[in-house]
């Protein structure tokens, strides 16, 4: 299996390649892409210098074109595009359907990637991507068992990548409108998910109250570690009852499904983390590709660094395991 | 001056799990008095109800049709298993309806048929529309997300095509492999016991300061909030919008039409529609704060529209 890792720097992006990646995935430096915040992705000139790099070490480059174009504003999707393929991308990873006809359209022999915010999460939604698209892989919707992905890798013409570690999306992805519900940027249309610009603290008496545009989505008592308010894993009430009503502030962490993964067919696995700095990128990636290529009782030792590296140290296999639902 | 032709009503699939007799008897109520041209339906959010309204569907559309309605049936939003491949497959070739697609598996297999496309199926822009026309899609609902800015480029690109917009009822925000309302009950998805059915309106989710937040419709959640566009719709009538799309809640939906019906037909202002309809959904907020480009949870009042420029 692949390794596919992030970078939100060239710098990461270096420390990838040195790490042992088959391939790394970025963005431009605008919303075209999920990870648009401050400081990260690429200009042209960085791309064109990251390719290089990778190509000299035998690995690819995959640039995330993975928003949803605004309507009138098409032709910063497009220009970004032609960019990629100019630079040299390896493949373009796409969430919008329009931007897939582009792309298709004007370079049939660009390799095109569904993103995992197409939400392709059966065989006939595939089916669809390829005929109509000529997509060559599918990042899979983190809403799938390992069962489920063994039985749909059968029945497609087209190779399939699924995350492995990093930040979960407990909602399927590309299909959730809660940030911008509370915030009016979204992941689908601003590259954004409960963004810093909306993020406020307070301390009230004893409290930390982390508010998230106009909602408290968490409250941690004198002591009590407190996280960012990412949505989806806010505390909130429910009846009288307080508590995480989605998921709590963990991390996904499917290492030890790796062999199960390879056996259900998959052809890379991928690692989330472009916001992510250079250091953590580097040990990630160098860590999972020894385990990658280490016996099953020897993976335990290996992880146990990362897993402390993890989102609020604690990580789930989430949909992956059919008990997660 | 041209003269603006009139959008239809779109009365959208109920999202939440409504007993079989309940269903029916909103439906042939809708059938009867609701002045509404055109009804999605079918459960959409979650496979394992199908069979609470699945004994009824055939006299609801036999009631509908009846009526004078266009019945269109919804597929799922979210395709996971074999069995919900299966069921969509199933009721695309089997349907002597036009059919909505929610979700890629049905854009797949609605090639080249006549179909509906979904509020949530991601269409942000005219080049995904055209795309989606020219397999086959005839009348696109947009998601709720869309900006005003973006609906108006969509109409104007494609002045020919009909849209729909998502114009009342909680907005469905995001879904899930993962039931929360379930959890919340100490439940899992596979063992459910249709524990959603016990909040026919959603089960409302609020932050730790008590603030009305969201709602839980089994694996979707939604807004606390009811979408209320009712006075926000004559520019984008002007601009050609096709349908106005009401969605379910468990209240009046008649006289929810009827209010949408008689602000497009200008026979009411849009600003006492939105006074009646507090009455007819009581103690619910309203918000437009997409359309606005705001947070979709704002609310933008008329004289706020005038201010941003709006019509």
């Amino acid at each position: 299996m692949e390794l596919i890792c992030p970078a939100g720097t060239p710098a990461a992006f270096r420390e990838a390649v040195e790490a042992g990646a088959d391939a790394v995935y970025c963005g431009f430096r605008d919303e075209t892409n999920a990870r648009n915040f401050p400081g990260l992705n690429f200009s042209r000139e960085e791309l064109r210098q990251s390719i290089a790099l990778a190509r000299s070490r035998r690995v690819l480059t995959f640039v995330a074109l993975n928003t949803f174009m605004r309507a009138g504003d098409e032709a910063l999707w497009y220009r970004a595009a032609d960019d990629a393929v100019a630079l040299g991308a390896d493949a373009l990873i796409l969430a919008d359907f329009g931007l897939m006809a582009y792309v298709a359209e004007k370079y049939p022999e660009q390799r095109l990637h569904v993103s995992v915010q197409a939400s392709a999460s059966n065989p006939d939604a595939i089916r669809f991507l390829i005929e109509a698209f000529g997509a060559k892989r599918v990042v899979l919707p983190r809403v799938l068992t390992v069962q489920d992905i063994a039985r749909l890798t059968r029945q497609i013409g087209c190779e399939v990548e699924v995350f492995a570690f990093g930040g979960l999306c407990v909602m399927a992805e590309g299909r959730c409108s809660l940030s911008s519900y509370a915030t009016g940027k979204s992941p689908n249309m601003n590259g954004v998910c409960s963004p810093a610009s909306h993020v406020r603290y307070r301390q009230d008496g004893e409290d930390l109250v982390s508010e998230l545009g106009a909602y408290t989505i968490n409250r941690f008592g004198a002591g009590e570690a407190s996280g960012y308010p990412t949505l989806c894993k806010g505390r909130f009430e429910i009846g009288d009852v307080a508590g995480y009503a989605f998921e709590d502030p963990v991390s996904l962490d499917v290492i030890d499904e790796i062999d199960a993964l390879r056996a259900a067919g998959v052809s890379a696995l991928k690692i989330e983390g472009r916001q992510r700095g250079k250091a953590y990128v580097a040990e990630v990636v160098s860590s999972l590709k020894k385990a990658l290529r280490a016996a099953p009782a020897e993976r335990a030792a290996l992880v146990a660094r990362l897993r402390a590296m993890s989102e609020g140290q604690r990580t789930t296999t989430g949909a992956y395991d059919k008990r997660w639902r | 001056m041209t003269t603006t032709r009139k959008p239809s009503l779109s009365l959208g699939p109920v999202y939440f799990l409504w007993d079989g007799p309940k269903w029916r008897d909103f439906y042939f109520r809708i059938a009867d008095e609701a002045p509404v041209e055109h009804v999605t339906l079918g459960e959409t959010v979650c496979s394992k109800r199908q069979h609470f309204s699945e004994p009824h569907i055939a006299e609801v559309i036999e009631r509908l049709e009846a009526a004078g309605k266009k019945v269109t049936l919804s597929t799922l939003a979210m395709v996971t298993l074999e069995r919900e491949s299966r069921q969509v497959r199933d009721l695309i070739r089997d349907s002597e309806h036009p059919v909505e697609a929610n979700d890629l598996s049905a854009l797949g297999l609605l090639r080249d048929r006549p179909h509906s496309i979904g509020p949530l199926v991601n269409v942000y822009n005219a080049a995904t529309a055209r795309t989606l026309a020219a397999r086959g899609a005839e009348n696109i609902c947009l998601p709720p997300e869309l900006p005003a800015a973006s609906v108006l480029q969509m109409l104007a690109a494609m002045p020919d095509f009909s849209f729909e917009l998502f114009a009342f009822g909680r907005m469905p925000l995001a879904i899930s492999a993962r039931c929360a309302h379930a959890r919340s009950k100490g439940l899992t998805k596979d063992n459910c016991q249709f524990i959603c059915g016990e909040e026919p309106d959603g089960l409302p989710l609020r932050t730790l300061d008590k603030q009305s937040f969201l709602v839980l419709n089994g694996v979707q959640t939604m807004s606390n909030s009811c979408a209320v566009l009712v006075d926000d719709l004559a520019p984008l009538v002007e601009a050609g919008l096709s349908r106005v799309r009401l969605s379910p809640q468990d209240c009046d939906m008649v006289k929810v039409a009827g209010l949408y019906r008689a602000v497009l037909d200008g026979r009411m202002d849009g600003e006492e529609a939105i006074s009646e309809l507090a009455e007819v959904y009581p103690g619910v907020r309203f918000s437009n704060g997409f359309l606005h480009q705001q947070e979709g949870a704002a609310w933008v009042s008329r004289g706020r529209n005038a201010a941003m420029g709006h019509g």
